[in-house]
């Protein structure tokens, strides 16, 4: 059996040792319901308070403007949803960049669906949302704008700030689907001048199940899950503590490592693209041109069948992954890198490799030493 | 230690025992398994209960067994050329006044040429199905000959007619030589997750056996209704389109007769059914187009075989005589019932499968 070389860190991460201690802990120690008035309630309810203060430091705010949730796509739901429940009758329109993921993109087509007015931004070849059409989207009757800070399929990262400040300018609140930036590069909410943001634990060390929605303070928000009181009445429902712990640990352990891990993640990403582009004919990189978070990287792979690739590194031992999985686990092509205006071609040869701060030097020259043999035998059947 | 020990394998994987069990014995005889399962159609459209074979529940069933066994599993999409090649002439066939058989097609032209591109992409040079099929090699000639699975009441050797010689060297068939029970039997003693599962029964993308409306649904504007004769060209009845009918149907021709009434003739031209009495449906010869010779080519002469004309049909006596660009007719030693248009003819020497091909027409 062979070591597995995991290079699929934007679908989710391995937890950090760190992360299963706290959370074992958590599940041992402080198994009280947090709104419980008594010893065990308070213990629960200081464990929670303690992730909340370390989710809130990763990204520049305060605890108390913290939601949490059930992970990143409910945190977009709950930012989206909830805004334009609670938006004035005469701001109903929500506007979305062109290359949001589903959680985003398929909220908002149900929104349409029961009847809400929605805008789907055009993005360049790169990726990069056009700020002319979202200047020209913008009326009055803007609810909502929202456009991810980084892409979690090419790693584009979106001129939010930029974005942000056009949409306050006509009277519209911004939320940023955050998931695939955080502890990938500094997030700051008072930086991005956003209104919502969006991010999930899993994606840097922490559990599945858990995230949160930042939202600036007196900004209107309706509940999406109604019930109890919890989460300062944005989101019923007993308090995750165990997860919400491995929350806070992971989210301190990004904080503390992001400075020295970005640059070491952005340097083995930069090995591997230049080595493929070098060793490989017919391969480019998806949305070269545009800034991308440092550890993702998009290639195509001319002549070769994604889906093939894919399932041969697998059985190299070599984890990747390609467009967004569909219930069955087969693959649909990329509504990403359509929206770029790839051919389809392309995008069915497109390859994501997403490394994270337990990648190698070894593990990229392994790949390195695979890829062009892999590459070179599927081209091979497809002349045949 | 035996001679497949590491060799690389694709075992394709439907979620039914069948499969379940091929996989679990190329596993046991120390081949490298890699299963995959096809994703044949989008079962998303509509809320219609789909078929039996590979829904998604079955593509679970299928990665459940292959995480039982420990080997790895993949679902491929092989929606688009599924729909262009296998369905696509489904459609054609209805509307041509044929009756079609999809799963040979999806054999040939997509399981086994589409299987055995992708295994070599992953380094298996064989490719393995749940068939109860037999292949072997002739020392002689070198070519490769397909016999029926031994379990005369399971044999699929009629839907692998059209394999070639080159599909054919690929091809492992692990059941070929048990029996069903045997078959579930092992699959019990191994603990496969589908050992009760039921057999299916119907074509994978028919939900409840409902041709008429996967034609309708695909070419609308080519559903007319039409005439029905006796086999005096009376007009007896009118249909909603010649797609609902089938040689030898009984049921659903709204006529009513004092003796019962067969469908004898299709005639797509002008959309015409014909009805006539049981008598009438039997048929001295026919003609197949597409003819494949496995076992060594196309003869120089006429051949003493027996041949089916369908599925479950008793292998009949016959003369098969070559004519030429992969076309025969078929001389039966005495008149077959309901030989219909767009089935597979098949030919066989005993178990060995000499040849087939396409019904095209029928000749009294």
């Amino acid at each position: 059996m062979t070591t597995r070389i995991y290079l699929d860190h934007n679908a989710t991460t391995p937890p950090a040792p760190e992360v299963v201690d706290g959370m074992t802990r958590s599940l041992r120690e402080a198994f009280g319901n947090a709104s419980s008035i008594h010893a065990e309630g308070q213990r629960a309810k200081a464990a929670v308070d303690d992730a909340r203060t370390e989710v809130a430091r990763l990204i520049g705010a305060e605890p108390g403007d913290i939601i949490f949730t059930g992970g990143g796509t409910e945190a977009d739901n709950l930012a989206i949803r909830g805004v334009l429940d609670a938006a004035a009758p005469t701001r109903s329109r929500l506007v979305v960049g062109g290359i949001e993921h589903e959680a985003v993109i398929n909220t908002a087509k149900a929104l349409a669906k029961r009847g809400s007015a929605v805008t789907v931004l055009r993005v360049d070849r790169d990726g990069l949302v056009d700020p002319g059409a979202l200047a020209d989207a913008l009326a009055d009757d803007v609810a909502l704008v929202s456009v991810m800070t980084a892409n979690n399929e090419t790693g584009v990262i979106q001129r939010v700030a930029e974005f942000a400040r056009l949409a306050h300018g006509h009277g519209a609140l911004f939320h940023t689907d955050a998931v695939q930036a955080v502890a990938k590069i500094p997030v700051d909410v008072a930086a991005l001048e956003v209104d919502l943001l969006a991010l999930a634990a899993h994606k840097f060390g922490g559990p599945k199940g858990v995230g949160a929605l930042w939202l600036r303070r007196g900004t209107l928000l309706s509940g999406v899950i109604t019930g109890g009181r919890q989460e300062r009445n944005r989101r019923a429902g007993t308090e995750n503590v165990p997860a919400i712990v491995g929350f806070g640990v992971a989210a301190r352990l990004a904080r503390e490592r992001l400075a020295t891990d970005g640059p070491l993640v952005g340097a083995l990403r930069a090995r591997l693209e230049s080595a493929i582009l070098e060793l490989i004919p017919g391969t480019a990189v998806n949305a070269a041109g545009a800034p991308r978070v440092p550890n993702t990287t998009n290639i195509a792979f001319e002549n070769v069948e994604a889906e093939s690739l894919l399932i041969a590194l697998d059985l190299e031992g070599i984890a990747v992954s390609t467009g967004s999985a569909c219930s069955s686990g087969t693959l649909e092509p990329s509504h990403v890198l359509r929206a770029m205006g790839l051919p389809h071609r392309r995008v069915q040869s497109s390859i994501r490799f997403s490394l994270g701060s337990t990648t190698t030097g070894e593990e990229i020259d392994r790949v390195l030493a695979v890829l062009p043999g892999v590459v070179q035998r599927l081209r091979a059947v497809g002349r045949r | 230690m035996s001679v497949v020990q590491g060799k690389r394998i694709v075992v394709a994987m439907s979620g039914g025992v069948d499969s379940s069990v091929a996989a679990a014995l190329l596993k046991e005889s120390g081949y490298d398994v890699i299963g995959l399962s096809m994703q044949l159609y989008d079962q998303r459209e509509g809320d219609v209960t789909f078929g039996s074979c590979c829904t998604i529940d079955d593509l679970h069933d299928a990665r459940r067994v292959a995480v039982s066994l420990g080997i790895p599993h993949y679902i491929i999409n092989l929606e688009r050329r599924f729909e262009e090649t296998v369905v696509a002439n489904f459609v054609h066939e209805y509307l041509a006044g044929r009756t079609p058989l999809p799963c040979a097609h999806c054999n040939s032209e997509l399981k086994f040429a589409e299987l055995i591109d992708r295994a070599s992409a992953f380094g298996a040079d064989e490719v393995a199905t749940g068939h109860y099929a037999r292949v072997d090699q002739d020392q002689a000639t070198g070519r490769w000959r397909l016999l029926r699975g031994v379990d005369s009441t399971k044999d699929q050797a009629y839907f692998l007619f059209p394999l070639t010689q080159a599909q054919l060297a690929h091809a492992v068939f692990p059941l070929g030589h048990l029996r069903k029970t045997e078959v579930r039997e092992l699959a019990r003693a191994q603990g496969l997750p589908v050992a009760d599962k039921r057999d299916s029964q119907e074509i994978c993308f028919v939900p409840n056996n409902d041709y008429a409306s996967v034609v309708a649904r695909r070419a609308p504007e080519a559903v007319l209704p039409g005439r029905i004769e006796d086999t005096s060209g009376h007009l007896v009845g009118q249909h909603e389109g010649i797609h609902h009918f089938t040689i030898g149907q009984r049921k659903g021709l709204g006529i009513s007769a004092p003796a019962p009434l067969y469908v004898v003739r299709i005639d797509a031209g002008t959309r015409t059914v014909v009805v006539g009495a049981k008598t009438d449906l039997e048929r001295s010869a026919l003609e197949a187009t597409g003819v494949n010779w496995i076992a060594g080519g196309e003869p120089s002469g006429p051949v003493r075989a027996t041949a089916q004309i369908r599925y479950r049909h008793a292998p009949a006596a016959a003369t098969i005589e070559p004519l030429g660009t992969a076309r025969a007719r078929i001389v039966f030693d005495t008149p077959q019932p309901a030989i219909t248009p767009g089935q597979a003819v098949v030919f066989y020497d005993g178990d060995e499968v000499l040849g087939g091909g396409w019904i095209s027409a029928t000749l009294r």
